[in-house]
């Protein structure tokens, strides 16, 4: 009704469709309630540090810590309940790396199926560096093999041009 | 000759290994609970909420454990096939109701038949994580010593139950 009102009254369209967004980002906001501050800041902040190492495995790039699905909430309840029973970090690990393998851990532990994964980047940078290094020695070495001596004819033909050039360059 | 054939085998390799990475599905996550006992339970059954089942009941047994919910869209898609499944008689399967509510789960299996022995109420989904269940529908086949010896992500269809499923129960039963 006031929205009927308003746009009747300013002539311009342009102005009343500024009216009914403004008016709706407005009554939007009224809406969203802050989430309500957890009972205990301490064990909310630990959670949060566990929870971004570990994968939430519906939205597989998001962290249990960032992500909205259902199954991050259900996580972070779990994780809640086992630090309130006082269980340490690597025991919650330990528990969720039991039920949903290695793949929940962000950073996957070295072991024999993952060394390829760890090793893989330096071994590819050191084979390739000394395949570099390698491949410009021997071309140095090659070069240096290629140089030829001048012939004595070569060499004459050769100082009288640089005696020709500096006469040129005297006038 | 050897200048441009090295250079190929290596584009080559990081092809096949590129095709390889593609074929595969990040959605299923390997269990690691796969030829480990399977987690034990004690859940009230959704008929009757004064009776409970346990997972140690079943020792003694090959079965299904056939996680479900109402909510759950896949789920309608491989429910005729565990209801004609439960009809041959070859393994008993139960349900695991998953994060659901009583009535409407009843209603649902009234709507879309009951394939299930029983089905047991886990509402809080406190049972689900202990068998790493992160998506609806999940199957696992559970062997006679109560070891889990196959999870099946997402909707059973008639070629996993003919490929996998039923040659596997065949094995375990003898």
């Amino acid at each position: 009704m006031m929205k009927q009102l308003i746009c009747m009254r300013v002539d311009s369209l342009k102005r009343c469709l500024m009216v009914i967004i403004l008016s709706l980002i407005a009554f939007q906001g009224y809406a969203n309630e802050a989430p309500p501050v957890a009972d205990d800041p301490e064990l909310e902040s630990r959670l949060n540090n566990l929870a971004e190492n570990l994968r939430c495995l519906v939205c597989q790039n998001e962290t249990l810590a960032a992500s909205h699905a259902d199954f991050a909430k259900d996580m972070r309840r779990e994780i809640r309940e086992q630090m309130r029973m006082n269980k340490s970090d690597e025991e919650i690990v330990d528990f969720l790396v039991a039920r949903y393998g290695d793949f929940i851990l962000f950073n996957p532990p070295f072991k024999s199926i993952t060394w390829l994964l760890w090793l893989g980047p330096f071994t590819l940078f050191l084979g390739g560096g000394s395949a570099l290094i390698f491949y410009l020695r021997r071309r140095r070495i090659r070069i240096k093999e290629n140089e030829v001596p001048l012939t004595e004819n070569q060499r004459l033909q050769a100082e009288s041009l640089i005696k020709e050039m500096d006469k040129d360059q005297s006038i | 000759m050897m200048r441009f054939l090295l250079p190929l085998a290596i584009f080559v390799i990081l092809v096949i290994f590129l095709g390889i990475g593609l074929t595969l599905n990040p959605r299923q996550v390997p269990s690691p609970l796969i030829d480990k006992p399977a987690p034990i339970f004690h859940l009230q059954q959704l008929y009757d909420s004064s009776k409970t089942l346990s997972s140690e009941d079943n020792l003694g047994k090959v079965w299904m454990l056939n996680v479900w919910a109402s909510w759950c869209v896949a789920c309608r898609d491989e429910h005729p096939v565990l209801v004609e499944l439960s009809k041959l008689g070859i393994v008993p399967i139960y349900g695991l109701n998953y994060k659901d509510q009583r009535d409407t789960a009843m209603q649902w299996l009234r709507q879309y038949g009951n394939p299930y022995e029983t089905s047991i109420v886990d509402a809080d989904g406190k049972v689900g994580i202990d068998y790493g269940v992160y998506g609806v529908p999940e199957t696992y086949v559970i062997d006679k010593q109560g070891i889990i010896r196959y999870k099946h992500i997402g909707p059973v269809t008639v070629e996993s139950l003919k490929d996998k499923i039923l040659p596997l129960i065949k094995e375990l039963k003898s």
